[in-house]
């Protein structure tokens, strides 16, 4: 009873709240470090270093107006911010943050599922959010959230086939869908897999970037020509859900990639004997580490490049990125098959 | 018991949103009803254990091939359906026609697998010890393989002939 239902809902309250508590403070994260590399000095006001900004931002969107628009969709208007929001949120139950840790004497596994199809589960979960986009581009009844709707449509349907290709390579590597399995498999053949896929790493992070509309691939809110875009006539806590969703799906796609190209928990070199100091830290910290780092390059990135034109990233999608993927994955194929022999 | 009653609900959900997907006057919304329809449906492959077919379920059909659907919707921007269809009767006769053909076909398919229970060996035999994602490949290169050729063959076809169709003459 209480391993079947108590111990798994506990999992997902904590879990929740780290996620969202770890949200918010990317957008800060984000602000600070933007501003760092314009050589300002970003939010200082609430508390020391403004640390607090993020409950400040939280108060004020939560106390603003929430304007639905005139003659737009209202079903569909209300339920874009949520279909956004939900499908980043669940994403997290099959990361796997560490194998066992030991909370108050029990011994408990830090991920909420291992499900067979793992990284299946995630891939698929996140392409249900593109709808999120695409219902606020329609439901807003304004051009230029229409506008970012079919942007964000077209974005999405050509840099999801360049991730699962690219999944499917580490996939042949791993020999196994399942997240902790993916990890195992790192620890027994001894290297992380960002050494043994590293262009899989290098698309999956680009096609990520595009994924989560994330710059130099941000089009679908590009603020300059469709004044904010799919969030344009979005207030109040529905646009901070928006928000936030962009946030979580951003920790989503580097948590994933930590998990099966950068050993997930694993310490840097799990077999070598010599460096088993590093293995007392545990194992979650080494995965918040390495996400972070994740993290802090998207960060990096938007703070570095310009935009891409529209057509620029089609052609980057169809004509560069999916060859190499297919490319890729017979090569890896042929590797695994010739290994085996 | 508990399966039961989860089946004939998720059976309630799916028929009530297709009911909605082709009664829905605005077309986005039709398309939003036939998600939910599709999501029900991989909820219907999971409590059926077959967790691999939910989640490509979700992946292909939520989330690729319906987000096309949406694109081309919001391309043409079709706000309702066109009013008075002039030969109602007619269309009305072709569907009716065409939903008992469907419904001949799926009852033989039942019949008829109902009427060789041991036909087909199962495959557990073949492949021991083998998860639902390698089961599934197992079979589509063994047993399936000549259907799953020509399927693929179908696709690559019509990926030809549409790119042959959006070339511009030149």
């Amino acid at each position: 009873m209480i391993e079947t239902y108590v111990v798994p809902l506990l999992k997902i309250v904590v879990l929740l709240n780290a996620v969202l508590v770890s949200v918010t403070y990317m957008v800060l994260l984000e602000r600070k470090v933007i501003a760092w590399v314009q050589v300002r000095l970003g939010p200082m006001r609430v508390g020391p270093y403004g640390v607090l900004q993020p409950i400040a931002d939280a108060i004020k969107l939560i106390l603003k107006e929430d304007i639905t628009p005139a003659r737009s969709d209202r079903w569909v208007f209300t339920l874009a911010p949520i279909v956004a929001m939900v499908p980043a949120l669940i994403a997290f139950a099959v990361i796997p943050f560490d194998k066992e840790a030991s909370i108050l004497g029990y011994h408990v596994a830090l991920y909420v599922a291992d499900v067979n199809v793992g990284l299946l589960y995630v891939v698929s979960v996140t392409s249900v959010s593109v709808y999120g986009i695409i219902l606020a581009g329609y439901a807003s009844n304004s051009k230029f959230p229409l506008l970012a709707g079919l942007r964000a449509s077209a974005q999405l349907i050509s840099y999801e086939i360049a991730v699962t290709l690219m999944l499917v390579s580490v996939v042949v590597s791993a020999g196994t869908l399942s997240m902790v399995g993916i990890v195992e498999a790192q620890r027994t053949s001894g290297v992380w897999f960002a050494f043994v896929q590293p262009v899989a790493l290098v698309i999956l992070f680009i096609a990520g970037l595009a994924e989560t509309n994330r710059a130099p691939f941000d089009l679908p809110e590009a603020e300059q020509e469709l004044t904010g875009g799919f969030h344009t006539e979005y207030s109040g806590m529905r646009f901070a859900l928006f928000y936030l969703a962009e946030y979580a799906n951003m920790i989503v796609v580097s948590a994933v990639a930590t998990t099966i190209f950068f050993g997930g928990w694993l310490r840097p070199f799990p077999n070598v004997a010599a460096l088993g100091l590093l293995g007392l830290i545990p194992g979650w910290i080494w995965f918040i580490l390495k996400t972070f780092v994740f993290l802090y390059v998207f960060i990096w990135i938007r703070a570095t490049l310009p935009r891409y034109r529209y057509d620029q990233l089609m052609r980057l999608g169809w004509k560069i990125l999916i060859p190499i993927c297919i490319a890729n994955l017979v090569v890896s194929a042929t590797v695994v098959v010739l290994l085996q022999r | 018991m508990l399966e039961t009653v989860v089946f004939y609900a998720l059976a309630l959900l799916i028929l009530g949103f297709g009911i909605l997907v082709v009664t829905s006057r605005n077309t986005v919304h039709s398309v939003l009803f036939l998600v939910a329809n599709f999501l029900c449906i991989a909820i219907l492959y999971l409590s059926l254990g077959a967790e691999f077919l939910a989640v490509i379920q979700v992946l292909v059909y939520a989330g690729g091939i319906v987000v096309l659907y949406l694109f081309v919707v919001m391309l043409v921007s079709l706000r309702g359906l066109p009013d008075g269809p002039r030969n109602s009767r007619r269309r009305t006769r072709l569907g009716l026609a065409m939903a008992a053909a469907v419904l001949a076909e799926v009852s033989a398919i039942v019949v008829s697998a109902s009427a060789r229970p041991a036909g087909v060996p199962a495959p557990e035999l073949a492949a021991p010890s083998l998860g639902n994602t390698e089961m599934v490949g197992w079979l589509l290169y063994t047993d399936y393989l000549v259907p799953f050729e020509v399927a693929s063959m179908l696709l690559l076809v019509a990926m030809v002939g549409a790119i042959v169709l959006a070339r511009k003459a030149e």
